[in-house]
This record gives C-alpha cells, structure tokens and sequence, in this order.
C-alpha cells in the first residue's frame, strides 16, 4: 500500500515508479501464493482435526467431507478411555523423555571431547559421527533383529516385543545428529573463554558444566527438541521389535490396532493421528525459533 | 577422579616437560572416557550391524549355510527385485527434485514478504516437517480413501472424475512421491530460506543497475550464492528419501501389485514379514551404493568447507 501511494505520488519520476509498482505486485503475488502453499501444507492436518469431531454415521455419509454438521468430542472421549490408548502414550512418552536424556548426556559431553579436547583419532571420529548420522535405520533393522535373537540365546535377556528396547535403539539416530550440532556449537565458542577458566584452575568438566553448557544452550535446547520430534515419530524399529499391544509406541499403536482389517474406523483413526502429533506439535508452537536453528545447523554448521 | 590428578600439583610443580607431557597425556585420557559412550554406542549399534548385514547377505534362509553371492543372484532373477530399483530410483530422485523447487520457489515468496510477517507464514509451512510422518501419511490415507476421498470430492466441484490415488500403479506412485514432497519440501524452504538471507542485498542491487530482469538476478546472483547450500540439502534429503520407509509403508503397503516397493519396505516385507532375514538384509544392502556417493560428496563439501575458515 505504501508502495503504491508512492507510486502515483511520484508522477516525474516514472522510472521509480514503475519498480515499486513491480514490487509491490510482486508482494501481491507472494501472498496469494504463499496463501496457496499454505493450504497445501495444512490441508492434512486440519483434515485430520474436521474428521476427528465427526460421528461415524457422518464420515460414511455422502455429504461434503469438508465441512462438520454434528461436531462431537466423542471419538477423543472413546479413544482416551482406552485403556490401550493410554498405555501407547504413556509407553512413547516415557521412551522419548529417556531418549532424550541419554542422547544429551552422550553427546554433548562426546562433542565437548572432540571439539576442545584433541585426542589420538578425535577429528577421524567426529567425521564418523556425522557418517552414522547418514547410516538410515533402514539399513540397520535387520541385522539388528537378528543381533538381539543372538543376545536372548547368549545372555538370556529377551530383547524383542518390549518397549524399553527403543530406548537402547533410538540413541543411534538421535546421538550422531545431537553430537554433530554440539560440536558446531563448541567449536563457535572463543577458545579464550575456556583457557581463562583452565588457568583458573578449573577442571575440564567445570569448564563443560560451567561455561560450555550455559553459553551453547540455544545449541543444547535445538539438540533436545530434535531428539525428542525424532524419538516421538520413530516408526520402523517398533514396527519391526514390538508386536504386543502393551509394548507398542504409540505411531505404531495407532496404526496396527485401529486399523483392523477392511473396517476403518476414519473418526477414531485421526483422533489418534492428532493426538500422537500434538507433542512435538505443541513443543514446536513455543519453540519454534530453536527448532529452526537446530534445523539450519545440522547442515550448515561443521 | 581423573580430574582431581590432572589438577594434582605435583604434576604442575614437576619436571617441566615430562609434567606438561603427562598433562597432555591425562587429557587425552580424559578425552577420550568422554567420547567412549559415543564410541561404544556407534560401534555396537550402528557400526557392526551394518558389518554383520553384509555377512547376513552372504548365508541361506534358514542361516545355516554360507552361500556367497546367492542371495543377490536370486535377487537379479527376480522381476519384483527390478521394480523396487526402479521404483526406489523413480521415488527418491522425483521427490527430491520436487521438494528442492518448491522449497525454493516458497522460499523466494516467504523472503518476498515483510519481515516481520515472515515468522508467522514460515512457523505454518513448516508443520508438515514437524508432525511424525507415520501420522500425517494416515491422514492422507485418508484423503486418498478409495470410496470417502475428500480430494476427489474437491475434484468433482471441477467435474474431474475420481481419481484412484492409491488403486492403480501409475497413481499409486504419484501419491507415494506427493506425500514424500509434502514432508519434506519445508525442511528445503527452511534451509534456503536461511540461504537467501545470507546473498548481500549490494548484489541485487548491482544487478537491477546493469538492468537484469528478476530471472537473471536469480540465475546469476541467488544461484551461484547458494549453490552449496543447494547440493548439500539435496544430498541430504536424496539419502533420506531413498531410505524412506514410513510414507509407503503407510499408505500403500508396497502395492498394489509391489509397484510402490522400495528398497526399505521390500527388505521389511522380506526380511521381517517374510522370514528370510538374509535376504531382507541383501535387499537393504543396495542403498549403501547410492548412500556412499552421496555421503562421499557431502563430506568433500564439509571438508573444503573446513579448512576455507
């Protein structure tokens, strides 16, 4: 609009004029695509929200699916008074909140090592790091499955259909990433900072605690909230490990138990859907910045 | 403990050199105890996994016997083997080239727009990348359903006739790859986001002095300005989507008719499901080639990278 107002405020100078009104039209056109892509990029989940608040009677019936006549809690009071529900989400919560606790202690303590502290193989290691971070669990699950089958038969610990497994088997995707923007971040720090404190007599682990940690915790908050939308959405290695519905997470708990067969039952199906998206959902709407940050430094920073 | 004997006086009060040799040693040492849970970590979980697939490969089904390249020979005699390369190459390359443009041409329209609006538009396009995969592919199930389709109800307000998203090959593969491109065109939009930022704004400048229209400008200024950030974002989503395995698991199971198989859920299908974990394990041994070469290309970046600064 200001663009506008100068554009034809500004008659003698038709050259000027003529750009603004350029920019200007190209601001119009950004918006009505950027409105376009919008619905593109929402149209799932707000789908999944039109369809939760419908009766079953509804979703079969042959009127416009977009819009809602009758809407209902029911489906969200059904489902969370499953018991089965429940234990999904309480099964995901508690493997992603101990993922993400081993994978911050692992890393950034690794990373502090291989960032400050040269040791015999450290810059060959942080390279392999970030190699295992491109080592996708579509690789792994198989051998994988037969490793644990020679851990039961060895040491008699069953491995297989429990849920505590995935908090042994998420840090591998979690660790190299969390490691590898822990290392961009140290490496950021003024090596200043950290000799100050040496010759004051502090330890390496002072420095880590005291001085690393608190000024790298954008850094570390990015990290967490990557390992956790990471844990929290992990979908192939309890599809693979688990198949009792007491051990199941809950991706792979709504997808197996609500889907029976050739009767869908659509309404409870994307209740389930957004209520397993909401975490990371939610953490995002009051964290977003970090987590674009921890976004850009994965593949920026090195 | 260790920590208590490096600040050990004796040791700063000592022979000087030998003192300072000990202080390095002692750091070293610390150094690596810090690094050894990663170490461990990577070599149990990741490292001989990733060893024992390749020897996996190598016995019969019942894994009692050493059968060399048998596996892979079975494998090259099989059709459905060549589908799910040709399915994997079609799906991944497609996909990213996809996701690449429409990050960058959302991108150019979020950088378009006043600053302080940017935050609210970039905090919504950036939901698809944010919500687990295994849910958002249920509710474009969902919108795909062969009877229910909300898409093909939209459709037929234009008089397009239903489409069978899911039900027939050709369509089947186009919805696996606009799924994979709904998830991941934001990351793309994020990253060259962050990249447009970045091109000095005299550039621009300069460039609409000598008179360039806005393609040139984006031809000889923002692409060569992000032509690394480009590469490695591809390269990266390139390794993912190949070893993709949520989206068509999700949607369409592999079918119909294996048409939608790619290396991950074929491996699954016949490693897991199947019962014949050496070869599931030879069928997920393909994706190291194309992983390798992107992994090679990516690292040369960081490496150059690292020793510019």
């Amino acid at each position: 609009m200001a663009d506008a107002s100068i554009a034809s405020g500004a008659p003698s100078r038709p050259k000027y004029g003529s750009m603004s009104r350029d920019r200007a039209w190209a601001l119009r056109w950004s918006y009505f695509f950027l409105v376009l892509f919008a619905i593109f990029f929402l149209m799932p989940p707000i789908y999944m929200l039109i369809t939760s608040l419908k009766t079953s009677a509804e979703i079969s019936a042959a009127a416009n699916p977009w819009w809602i006549s009758n809407p209902t809690l029911q489906n969200y009071i059904d489902l969370l008074s499953q018991n089965q529900f429940l234990v999904f989400f309480r099964n995901s919560a508690i493997v992603s909140i101990c993922v993400v606790i081993l994978t911050m202690m692992i890393s950034v303590i690794a990373a502090f090592a291989l960032a400050r502290m040269k040791f015999w193989g450290s810059a060959t290691l942080a390279t392999g790091v970030f190699l295992t971070y491109l080592i996708p669990e579509t690789l792994l699950f198989i051998p994988l499955f037969k490793m644990f089958a020679w851990v039961n038969e060895t040491f008699g610990i069953q491995l297989m259909n429990h849920w505590w497994t995935m908090i042994i088997l998420y840090p591998t995707l979690t660790v190299p990433f969390a490691t590898w923007i822990m290392i961009g971040y140290f490496a950021s720090i003024p090596k200043e900072l950290d000799e100050a404190a040496l010759i004051d007599g502090a330890t390496w682990m002072q420095t880590l605690t005291k001085i690393f940690i608190p000024v790298a915790l954008p850094g570390i908050i990015a990290a967490t909230i990557f390992t956790f939308t990471v844990a929290w959405a992990q979908f192939l290695y309890p599809l693979a490990f688990t198949t009792s519905t007491s051990e199941l997470v809950l991706p792979v708990g709504i997808i197996t138990t609500l889907i029976k067969g050739d009767v869908f039952n659509w309404g409870q199906i994307m209740t389930g859907a957004l209520l397993g998206a909401a975490p990371p959902l939610i953490i995002y709407a009051f964290l977003m910045d970090y987590y674009i940050a921890g976004l850009t430094a994965g593949a920026t920073k090195g | 403990m260790a920590d208590i004997a490096a600040r050990n006086p004796t040791i700063l009060t000592g022979d000087r050199r030998s003192g300072l040799h000990k202080l390095m040693q002692r750091k070293s040492t610390i150094a690596f105890l810090m690094a050894l849970p990663l170490i461990l970590l990577i070599a149990i979980l990741v490292a001989y996994p990733a060893g024992y697939a390749v020897y996996l490969a190598t016995l019969n089904k019942g894994m009692t016997r050493f059968v060399g390249f048998g596996n892979f020979e079975f494998l090259f005699g099989r059709d459905t083997f060549w589908l799910v390369v040709y399915q994997s190459c079609l799906f991944a390359i497609t996909a990213v080239i996809f996701k690449a443009i429409i990050g960058f041409v959302v991108a150019h329209f979020v950088h378009n727009i006043p600053a302080k609006g940017q935050r609210k538009w970039r905090g919504m396009l950036l939901v698809p990348w944010v919500i687990p995969p295994a849910m958002s592919t249920l509710a474009w199930l969902w919108l795909f359903d062969p009877s229910y389709s909300a898409l093909n109800w939209l459709l037929g307000i234009f008089g397009i006739e239903g489409i069978p998203w899911t039900g027939e090959a050709g369509w089947a593969r186009f919805s696996v790859i606009l799924v994979n491109v709904w998830i991941g065109s934001p990351f793309f939009m994020i990253m060259y986001l962050a990249a447009l930022k970045s091109v000095p704004e005299q550039l621009y400048e300069a460039a609409s002095i000598d008179g360039a229209t806005w393609w040139q400008r984006i031809w000889y200024v923002t692409l060569p300005m992000m032509r690394n950030i480009i590469a490695i974002t591809a390269l990266f989503s390139l390794i993912v989507t190949f070893a993709n395995f949520d989206i068509v698991r999700v949607l369409t199971a592999g079918g119909p008719l294996n048409s939608t198989h790619i290396f991950g859920t074929w491996a699954f299908r016949v490693g897991i499901e199947g019962g014949d974990i050496p070869l599931g394990a030879a069928v997920s041994l393909f994706m190291v080639p194309i992983l390798a070469v992107a992994a090679t290309f990516i690292l040369r970046d960081i490496t150059k990278r690292g020793s510019e600064v």
